[in-house]
C-alpha cells in the first residue's frame, strides 16, 4: 500500500502557501511535482561536480558521466529494455516522436504509403506524422474513438490497418479520457499487417509499469518531466538494429566518431543521436527520479490512482450538469478525470478552482481533434491524479465543482 | 484572484447578453479568436458619421468573455470612433470593476481588441491590420 501522508512529505511545493492556503495539485497530466530526492540530486550534482562529460579526464567528469550513463541504465530497466544504448536522450516525448517521424519517416515512408495514427492523440503525435505525410505524400488515416466508450473503435482499426500502414503511431494512456489502450494487443496487430509500431508512453510510463519487452512496440516515446524528474530531458527508445539504420537529426560534436573535412562517423548509439552538451543535469536528475518511483513501486502508484479515481467519480455520481468523459472500467483508466458543466466554459471552471487553491486544466489539452470533433466541445475541464494527491483533495474539488454551479445556477 | 470577477453582474451579462447575435448588412465586422481558450468573437459594426451606431458580437466563449462583450457593446454605442480608439485595458476593468489577472486578461479584452480591430480597418481600410498592435 502506498502511504499517501509520507508521499506526501518528500514534495516540498505541497507544503507552500499561496494567499493563506496549501496549493491542491491536479494537474500532473501537465507535469508533475518533485521529490526533494530528485531536487537534491540535480543540486547535488551542481554543487558537487558540474562539468562537461564524455571527454574530460578528471574525477568530477568521471563521475557526471558516470551518473548521466546510469540514468539511462536505469531507465532502461523501468521499461525492460535491453542495454542503455537503446536509450536515446531527447528534450521530451515531442522531440522523441519528432526524431523519428524525421529520421526513421524520411528513409521508410514513401509516396502513397499510409501514416496510422488514432484520433485520441496528443498533438505531439499528430503534427510530426502530418508533416511527414505532406513531405512524402504519404496518407495520413486516423482510428476513431468510440464516443460510447471511449475506447478505440474496433472495426475503424481493422480499417485502418487493412491498408498496410507503414507506421501506427498511438498513445498508451490518453491525455485527455484517461484511456489505457491495450498496447500488446494493437502492437501484435500492427505487426501482422506489417507496420512498425510507436507508443506514445507520455501518460503511461509514470504511472504504471511498462513492459516495452512484452509490448513489443519498436519505438516508445515519454518524457521525465511528467514521471517526477526535471524537465527538458526525455527518452526515445528503440531496438538497436532500428537505431542503427537511422540517420541523426542534429550533427556536430560528441555525435560523431571521427570527423575528417568532407566526411564523419557517426558515434556508437545512444551518443550519434545526442549531438552537443546534452542535459546533463536533466539526466542525473532524471535518474533520481527514477529510483524515487522504483522505491514507491509502480504497481502501488497505479493502485492508489485506481482508489482515487473511483472515489472521484464517485463523490461525483448524480451531480447534475456535470459530464465526465472517459472510459467507465477503472482498469482501462488512467488517474485523469475530464469533465465538463452545464453553462460553465471550462476556463470559468478553472478560475473558481484557482480561487480554492486547486490546480486543474482546462482546453483542448492539445488533443484538438479528440476534444472538438470527438467530443464535440470547444474544451474540456481535468483532473490528473499522482501518487501525492489524497482523498481529502478530491473532496475540494467537489466542493469547488459545487461552486461552479451555484455561481452560474446549475441544477 | 478571488471569485470577484464572477459578481451577480458578469454572471448575467453572460446568460443573457445584450448586443448578442449578427447585424445585419454591418459598415465593418471582424473576427479574432483567443487560441489559448478557443474563445471565438465576431463584431458587427455600424457607423454614421465616425460615431458607432449600432454594435453586436457573436461567438463562443467563457463568461468573462461573453460578459465583457455584453457590457463593452453596451458602453460602446454612440460613442465616436476615436474614443473607441482610446480605449484600453482601463476601459475594461472599469466596466467590469476588477482587473481580471494575467490569467484571463486575454478573455476579458477579446471584446475589446475585435472593436478596436473594426474602428480601426473601418478607418484605415486600406492598412494591413495584421501589422497593427491594438
Ligand atoms: C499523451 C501525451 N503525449 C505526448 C505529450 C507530450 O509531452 P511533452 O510535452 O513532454 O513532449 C503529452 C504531454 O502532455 C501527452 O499527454
Amino acid at each position: 500500500m502506498l502511504e499517501v501522508n509520507k508521499v506526501r512529505k518528500d514534495f516540498p511545493i505541497l507544503d507552500v502557501m499561496y494567499d493563506g492556503k496549501r496549493i491542491t495539485y491536479l494537474d500532473s497530466a501537465a507535469t508533475s511535482q518533485k521529490p526533494v530526492q530528485v531536487i537534491d540530486r540535480v543540486s547535488e550534482y551542481y554543487r558537487n561536480y558540474n562539468s562537461n562529460i564524455h571527454r574530460g579526464i578528471y574525477k568530477i567528469s568521471e563521475k557526471a558521466t558516470e551518473e548521466y550513463i546510469s540514468s539511462k541504465e536505469k531507465a532502461a530497466k523501468l521499461i525492460n529494455s535491453g542495454s542503455y544504448s537503446e536509450i536515446v536522450y531527447t528534450k521530451n516525448a515531442t522531440d522523441a516522436i519528432n526524431l523519428v517521424a524525421a529520421s526513421w519517416g524520411n528513409k521508410n515512408i514513401g509516396k502513397g504509403d499510409h501514416i496510422l495514427i488514432t484520433e485520441m492523440e496528443h498533438h505531439s503525435n499528430i503534427v510530426p506524422w502530418q508533416m511527414l505525410a505532406e513531405r512524402k505524400g504519404a496518407v495520413l488515416d486516423y482510428v476513431s474513438v468510440d464516443k460510447s466508450t471511449y475506447t478505440l473503435d474496433e472495426q475503424s482499426l481493422e480499417m485502418g490497418l487493412e491498408n498496410n500502414p507503414k507506421i501506427f503511431a498511438f498513445t498508451h494512456t490518453s491525455n485527455v479520457l484517461g484511456t489505457i489502450n491495450d498496447a500488446k494487443r494493437l502492437t501484435k496487430m500492427a505487426h501482422k499487417a506489417g507496420a512498425a509500431v510507436l507508443l506514445d508512453g507520455a501518460q503511461s510510463v509514470p504511472h504504471m509499469k511498462v513492459d516495452v519487452n512484452e509490448i513489443g512496440a519498436d519505438f516508445i516515446a515519454f518524457s521525465s518531466h511528467k514521471m517526477l524528474g526535471p524537465a527538458g530531458i526525455g527518452v526515445l527508445r528503440a531496438g538497436r538494429d532500428v537505431l542503427e539504420k537511422m540517420d541523426p537529426l542534429i550533427t556536430g560534436g560528441d555525435m560523431i566518431l571521427s570527423v575528417e573535412k568532407h566526411k564523419s562517423t557517426w558515434n556508437s548509439l545512444p551518443w550519434k543521436f545526442e549531438a552537443g552538451t546534452p542535459n546533463v543535469e536533466g539526466g542525473i536528475g532524471f535518474g533520481a527520479a527514477i529510483d524515487y518511483l522504483n522505491m514507491i513501486g509502480l504497481d502501488d502508484i497505479r493502485r492508489h490512482e485506481i482508489e482515487l479515481t473511483k472515489y472521484a467519480i464517485e463523490s461525483l455520481e448524480g451531480e447534475k450538469g456535470l459530464h465526465i468523459y472517459g472510459p467507465d472500467r477503472l482498469d482501462i483508466k488512467g488517474g485523469i478525470v475530464s469533465f465538463s458543466i452545464d453553462r460553465a466554459h471550462p476556463h470559468d471552471i478553472a478560475t473558481i478552482f484557482d480561487s480554492f487553491g486547486i490546480a486543474i486544466r482546462a482546453g483542448h489539452h492539445c488533443a484538438m481533434p479528440l476534444v472538438k470533433s470527438v467530443l464535440e466541445l470547444p474544451a474540456v475541464a481535468r483532473m490528473s491524479f499522482y501518487l501525492y494527491n489524497d482523498e481529502e483533495e478530491v473532496d475540494q474539488a467537489v466542493q469547488a465543482i459545487k461552486k461552479v454551479k451555484e455561481i452560474f445556477h446549475v441544477g | 484572484m478571488a471569485l470577484d470577477i464572477y459578481a451577480e453582474e458578469m454572471i448575467s451579462h453572460y446568460e443573457h447578453p445584450h448586443n448578442k447575435g449578427k447585424l445585419e448588412k454591418p459598415d465593418i465586422m471582424l473576427h479574432e479568436n483567443n487560441p489559448v481558450c478557443g474563445d471565438e468573437m465576431t463584431v458587427y459594426c455600424r457607423i454614421e458619421n465616425g460615431i458607432l451606431k449600432e454594435v453586436s458580437f457573436d461567438g463562443e466563449g467563457c463568461a468573462i468573455s461573453v460578459g465583457t462583450a455584453s457590457m463593452l457593446t453596451d458602453f460602446a454605442k454612440g460613442k465616436s470612433l476615436e474614443e473607441i480608439e482610446r480605449m484600453d485595458f482601463n476601459t475594461i476593468k472599469e466596466l467590469i470593476g476588477i482587473d481580471p489577472g494575467p490569467a484571463r486578461v486575454k478573455c476579458a479584452t477579446l471584446a475589446l481588441k475585435t472593436l478596436k480591430g473594426c474602428a480601426f480597418l473601418y478607418q484605415h481600410k486600406d492598412i494591413d491590420i495584421a501589422t497593427k498592435e491594438l
